[in-house]
């Protein structure tokens, strides 16, 4: 039940904002994401935005995964 | 999908599968919170990826099968009482009560919704007037917030037919409850993401600095867990527990505030009854006084006869992490998702379920 997917923001309108679900078009509340621009991605949880995702630490764990993943190939 | 393909790399997951092997050293007991992790982690296999140093358990982050007994009476009780609409997630429908289920009460004519998002029980409040909507309310902290939005929006709309049935659950303190009894010895926590997205990694300080227990909360994708593996390991190598966040993208130290101060607004702390556990202080969440027009415990009081654990059921201790799925002997025979005996084996969070669905197909580790 904890599932949120990640979705991206098309449009806001008020406390609502029109987001791309895999294709899919939906509209969802942002009540609780007011911070939410167009373009972020934000985590989808029963019909709520619960979260802004963070393009930047998103990059930074890829590149934490690719390091620590090479470092045990040297060892 | 975004955010989500790109954690899914085989190789990489194999490569540090490997890095996690090369640095463990002695057996550890770790508990994955969340029943989200619990399927991911046999869904990819990846208890099978890990070396036999590394124990997984699966924890009580599953709100449907820590709903205790005598709450799950009392919302079917609440769906046999006349002009009475249940709007409720899904999973609860088939979960069998001490003498019957929503599911079974729906059979007999009770009108039993299944929704989406407690928005649409708002809807369904709002076109049916003349009746009571009763939503039923469990989950943790993920759901708490969009519970508290959706009693603010019936506020605002002036719809006065909408009611919440609290069972909600909080984090935190179960894990301390957990640690307490020291029942399953506990030598690292897979912190739950989504319930972390809203309250953040404060509140899990407790973990390490009063227990010696490191805490590291994870995403749910394949690498995501198995970099959160990787920390703990590392972390219990070198005797340095710690609070991490290896969910960065969607999770901050502080969390979501406009989220916390809608779930504040709306509810209060107060005891919670958790099914295998029983009562624990202040882990649940109660509607507050101001908005007790929208609270189902005084809109449609009941008083069921006293609940019973399903007879043979483990679900109580697999949600303490002191059994594993497979030492029920129900499991797969007598108890299955098609006729299921627990809501461990219904809900698409609960242990059982996992093992159903993963674990014959993939070969998992059956320890
Ligand atoms: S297999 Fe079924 S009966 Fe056994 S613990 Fe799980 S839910 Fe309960």
């Amino acid at each position: 039940m904890c599932l949120a997917v990640p979705v991206k923001v098309i449009s806001i309108n008020g406390d609502e904002a029109e987001v791309d679900a895999s294709g899919v078009k939906r509209r969802v509340s942002i009540v609780l994401t007011p911070e939410v621009n167009v373009g972020d991605y934000v985590l989808l949880y029963t019909g709520y935005a619960i979260g802004v995702l963070d393009q930047n630490e998103a990059q930074e764990t890829l590149n934490l995964l690719e390091e620590i993943a090479d470092f045990s190939e040297i060892r | 999908m975004k955010f989500v393909d790109e954690y899914q790399d085989s190789e990489l997951a194999h490569k540090l599968a490997r890095r996690i092997t090369a640095l463990s050293t002695k057996p550890v007991v770790l508990m994955e919170f969340c029943g989200g992790h619990t399927h991911a982690i046999l869904r990819y296999g990846i208890r099978q990826l890990l070396p036999d140093t590394v124990e997984m358990r699966s924890g009580p982050g599953c709100p449907v099968c820590v709903t205790a007994p005598a709450d799950l009476d009392k919302a079917i009780a609440i769906a046999y009482l006349p002009d009475t609409i249940i709007a409720t997630f899904g999973d609860m429908v088939k979960v069998p009560g001490s003498r019957s289920s929503l599911q079974q009460a729906k059979a007999e004519g009770a009108d039993v919704r299944i929704v989406y998002s407690a928005m649409d029980a708002v809807s369904i409040a709002e076109n049916n007037p003349e009746k009571s909507v009763v939503f039923i309310g469990i989950g943790f902290e993920t759901t708490a917030p969009t519970i508290a939005a959706s009693v603010l929006k019936a506020d605002e709309k002036g719809i006065s037919n909408f009611h919440v049935l609290s069972f909600h659950k909080l984090t935190p303190p179960v894990v301390k409850a957990l640690l307490n009894s020291g029942e399953t010895k506990l030598d690292g926590i897979i912190g739950p993401g989504h319930v972390s997205v809203v309250i953040g990694s404060q509140p899990y300080q407790f973990i390490s600095e009063d227990y010696g227990v490191g805490c590291v909360i994870s995403g749910f994708e394949p690498l995501d867990i198995l970099l959160t593996g990787d920390n703990l390991v590392e972390q219990i190598e070198k005797g340095e527990p710690r609070v991490e966040i290896a969910y960065p993208r969607g999770v901050k130290p502080e969390g979501n505030k406009q989220a916390l101060k809608l779930m504040q607004q709306v509810f209060d702390v107060g005891e919670a009854n958790w099914r295998g556990i029983g009562i624990v202080p202040e882990s649940g969440l109660k509607i507050r006084a101001e908005y007790a027009r929208f609270d189902a415990d005084i809109a449609s009081p009941v008083s069921p006869e006293p609940a019973k654990e399903p007879e043979g059921c483990r679900c109580g201790d697999v949600v303490r992490g002191a059994a594993n799925p497979l030492e029920c002997k129900l499991f797969g025979k007598v108890c299955t998702p098609e006729s299921p005996v627990g809501p461990c084996m219904v809900s698409n969070e609960g242990a059982c379920a996992a093992y159903y669905k993963y674990a014959s197909d993939n070969g998992a580790r059956y320890d």
